[in-house]
């Protein structure tokens, strides 16, 4: 048992076997985490880099924490002030931290394909924390992980995306994620934001956000990055709270017993109204706690023997 | 003095496609003679015109005009670290090309007679196929000022392109036009709106939306290859669109030359053997503008072969060298190198039954040179002796450590071919 | 699928005898039975923890309670096995600060995982004590480590395995000493 791959680069490559053993792995580690001493040795000795070349706060915390609470040591790289704003390419950056001898290189990074060039030039284990619009795996692995828990399985749930699916590396690792595990899958935002053929992916295409949330288990909402708005994607944040964010009025047409999610962090009074934010529909601090186990599951998957 | 004996000789522009003797002199043709049929081993008419003599044997080989590319990126002046132009015509002698029209993104731009008198001149000292270079439509390629297109054409061009760029402001490329038509000279379109490509890096597809690559929808090729032939008709200016990579852009020339406009077209060997999924695994070699379409455009592109709507195939050779291509797909430049490769992937036409041999060359030699008034593709005598033999059976491996250009960046790296050039002569003498 | 190259060392009621006389000797040696604590480690250790349990709680009622614990985390020898094993979760529903703690495992042989459990429990809580029950000792020790209560002491050669069979876990009741190279049933 284990994955099969030394890296962990994107959910559409790993199998359902392989998701399910991250998960009831992660689901050991929880336990953890609620302990006074919350260390195990498992990883000791063992060294994990958190490359970021996008700013991060809770993703690389949760990197952090996860490392730490199996006793590994962690480092944390952010370029802003690094070689990267000299000119370094990431294959030079890479090969100069291979030589450092890492177990795990996180990197989060805005151009596609970037771990993977991490991946191929190394042979310290690699995770995927985000690579442009591409993909996210461990959010997507917590998120299913977090619906897991509180409805017991996966398979026949009906989930709908929202928001500025284009441009999301959640909503796709979640797509991916989703549809192996047997659930199914809706989106919903402005036209603008929809990428073309993302039928063929296997989700269903929505009209309104009523037909986007009516009878459904999950609604995930994803964050609106403002500077789309130079990109005429969308007017003005009233017009798309409006019509595509979410409150408690429009909350009526989905079933009472909803679950919403969102990735954080959150822009109050954008997709979500801060009476949702903090009601009990929401399991975003649920997200938060999971993602820090599911991370400790995939680096004692990765780097654990 | 040189005979090139018993090969199968296919020469479109003459119409001929049989086994030919050619006999050459002084760099020119002498003669071409079909070569008759009269016992073992013996030449029928071979005459000893002098002792300096040479006979080549090109019994089972293709005999051929020396194969034109419209399109080559030779990257010198400015970065001679990406190829020079004597790495770039060793390239081109080696994919069987004798002349090569070189596109005016160089650094400075080809948009002055200085620069066009260095590419002839370094041409002639070190280049060792026919060089004929292409002026800028606009200064610097800035898009706002045009060049001084007679004292370029004086200079040596032989069309105006701003190739890697499109002209963005119509009335300026309207101008342009009527102004190139003064020099009667065609100007050479690289069609794409810089604002649809809105900085994409491959085809806006299932593909783009599977990577979360941004993607430059076929729309941007063809509003401007709807402009600039709409122009062309206006002004009457003759008008090339380069690489053409859509099904919307071969029916929309298709549309126009029906009308009568005075429009030609090419396309390059990437763009009907490789589609947009050459992108999923992020190889850089698949980075190209335009970029690598969907399957249905291969097709189009292959049926606006077969019906003459495209009529050459150029092969946009653009080195890079590792720091533009080993990098993350997003930051990577755009380009393939396609001297070496451009003829054997092109023979697939024939093979898959498209092309009949004599179309599939002249897409590479009568073509372009009666589009771009060329003494060239055609081995008529007193025409310069540049030929090109091939051997059509032989298969090879392509292996890019290989190549003569200094580039490294092709898709097809790995690849079997079928068909391999031979031999290489430019004015007589053998190159290859 | 042999019958020869395996015997049965334990079958179901010296296993049962076993167990009973252990938790006597549990009872005796602790007189103060309200603040005990089974812990036993996954998966069999938790089985025999539950049956040892029930029979204190036979001979001198109330109930002792009882945690899982899962001791993966704590190996010393992770890089030296090639599968790597599948992590079921620690369930010690008490706190084990200040308690007594027995410890239930089925075989002793080289005594890691009894450290890695000591460690396991340890980074838990501080207990007051911990004993060592184990229903057979095999010997080859390689750390300093003894059971408190011993089921049987059976001396094997390294070559040979020692299986644990229990009805909850396997659906068979009985302990098999196989030579290695041999299949089992």
């Amino acid at each position: 048992m284990g994955l099969k791959s030394k890296d962990l680069l994107t959910i559409e490559e790993l199998t359902v076997e392989e998701i399910s053993l991250v998960l009831d792995t992660a689901d050991s580690m929880k336990e953890i985490s609620t302990r006074d001493i919350k260390k195990v040795p498992t990883l000791r000795g063992k060294t994990v880099i958190n490359l970021f070349y996008e700013p991060s706060t809770r993703t690389r915390t949760s990197f952090e924490i996860a490392g730490k609470r199996l006793s590994a040591d962690v480092v944390n790289i952010s370029t802003s002030t690094s070689s990267v704003v000299k000119g370094e390419t990431l294959k030079d950056t890479g090969k100069n931290l291979q030589a450092m001898n890492p177990d795990l290189v996180v990197i989060r990074h805005p151009a596609p394909g970037a771990p993977k060039i991490l991946a191929d030039n190394l042979s310290s284990s690699i995770i995927n924390a985000g690579d442009g619009a591409h993909e996210h795996p461990t959010q997507a692995l917590l998120d299913i992980f977090t619906i897991r828990e509180r409805k017991g399985h996966l398979d026949r749930l009906e989930v709908a995306i929202i928001g500025d699916i284009r441009h999301s590396r959640v909503a796709r690792s979640n797509i991916y994620a989703l549809s192996k595990t047997g659930a199914k899958v809706r989106v919903f935002g402005p036209h603008t934001m929809i990428p073309p053929f993302i039928e063929r992916m296997g989700v269903t295409v929505c009209a309104t956000l009523e037909e986007a949330i009516k009878d459904v288990d999950v609604i995930m909402m994803l964050r609106i990055q403002l500077e789309r708005q130079g990109d005429f994607l969308f007017p003005t944040l009233r017009e798309y709270s409006r019509f595509f964010g979410l409150d408690l009025e429009k909350l009526k047409m989905a079933r009472p017993d909803v679950m919403i999610m969102h990735p954080g962090p959150i822009n109050r009074g954008v997709e979500l109204s801060p009476e949702i934010a903090d009601s009990p529909y929401t399991l975003i601090l649920d997200q938060v706690t999971n993602g820090v186990a599911v991370r400790m599951a995939l680096l004692y998957l990765l780097i654990g023997k | 003095m040189l005979i090139i004996e018993n090969g199968r000789l296919i020469d479109p522009a003459q119409n001929l496609d049989g086994i030919f003797d050619i006999s050459v002199d002084h760099g020119k043709i002498i003669q071409v003679k079909p070569r008759e049929r009269d016992g073992a081993g013996k030449a029928a008419g071979r005459r000893n015109l002098s002792k300096d003599l040479t006979i080549f044997d090109a019994s089972g080989m293709l005999v051929i005009p020396g194969l034109i590319d419209m399109h080559t990126h030779l990257r010198d002046p400015g970065h001679e670290y990406k190829e020079t132009i004597k790495t770039g015509c060793q390239a081109a002698a080696a994919g069987g090309f004798t002349s090569i029209a070189c596109m005016a993104n160089t650094n400075p731009v080809n948009d002055n007679q200085s620069v066009t008198e260095y590419i002839l001149r370094k041409a002639r000292h070190e280049g060792c196929v026919n060089v004929f270079p292409v002026g800028a439509i606009t200064r610097g390629l800035n898009g706002e000022t045009l060049t001084e297109m007679g004292e370029l054409k004086g200079a040596g061009v032989i069309a105006f392109s701003d190739d890697g760029k499109s002209v963005k402001n119509s009335e300026l490329m309207r101008r342009a036009m009527e102004y190139a038509k003064s020099f009667n000279l065609p100007l050479i379109a690289h069609c794409e709106d810089p604002d649809l490509v809105n900085n994409g890096v491959m085809n806006e597809g299932y593909v783009s939306t599977c990577l979360g690559l941004k993607g430059i929808p076929h729309t941007a090729e063809e509003v401007m290859v709807a402009r600039d032939v709409m122009l062309s008709e206006l002004t009457g200016c003759p008008l090339h669109i380069a690489h053409v990579s859509t099904a919307g852009s071969v029916w929309t020339i298709r549309d126009a030359k029906s009308r009568g406009a005075k429009v030609t077209s090419e396309t390059a060997p990437h763009y009907f053997t490789l589609t947009d999924e050459l992108v999923r695994g992020f190889d850089t070699n698949a980075k190209v503008n335009p970029p690598l379409r969907t399957g249905e455009d291969v097709n189009a592109i292959k049926e606006g072969l077969k019906d003459g709507t495209i009529d050459m195939i150029a092969t946009d050779h653009a080195p890079h060298s590792l720091l533009e291509k080993d990098v993350e797909f997003d930051y990577a430049a755009f380009g393939i190198v396609g001297l070496e490769t451009a003829f054997p992937l092109s023979l697939m036409l024939y093979t898959e039954g498209i092309l009949s041999l004599p179309q599939l060359i002249a897409k590479f030699t009568v073509n372009p040179a009666r589009a771009f008034n060329l003494r060239k593709g055609s081995l008529q005598i007193g025409m310069d002796a540049d030929i090109t033999i091939l051997d059509l059976e032989k298969t090879w491996t392509v292996d890019v450590s290989c190549f003569k250009s200094k580039g490294r960046n092709s898709p097809f790296h790995g690849w079997n071919m079928q068909g391999k050039v031979v031999a290489t002569l430019v004015g007589g003498k053998m190159i290859l | 699928m042999k019958q020869t190259g395996y015997k049965v060392i334990m079958d179901r009621e010296d296993i049962d005898r076993i167990l009973t006389r252990i938790a006597h000797e549990i009872v005796e040696r602790n007189r103060d039975c309200e603040e005990l604590y089974l812990i036993g480690i996954r998966k069999r250790g938790v089985t025999l923890a539950q049956r040892i349990s029930e029979k204190i709680k036979g001979i001198k009622g109330g109930e002792i309670p009882i945690g899982a614990l899962d001791i993966t985390l704590y190996r010393d020898d992770l890089s030296e096995i090639d599968a790597q094993p599948v992590i079921k979760k620690t369930e010690i529903p008490f706190s084990v600060k200040g308690k007594k703690i027995i410890l239930i495992d089925d075989v002793l042989y080289t005594g890691r995982t009894i450290r890695a459990a000591l460690d396991g429990i340890i980074d838990l809580g501080r207990p007051q004590f911990i004993q060592l029950a184990i229903l057979l000792d095999r010997g080859h020790r390689e750390l300093p480590i003894r059971a408190d209560y011993i089921g049987k002491n059976i001396p094997t050669s390294r070559k040979e395995l020692v299986e644990v069979k229990l009805m909850e876990d396997d659906g068979t009741e009985e302990v098999i000493l196989i030579e290695e190279g041999i299949d089992g049933p």
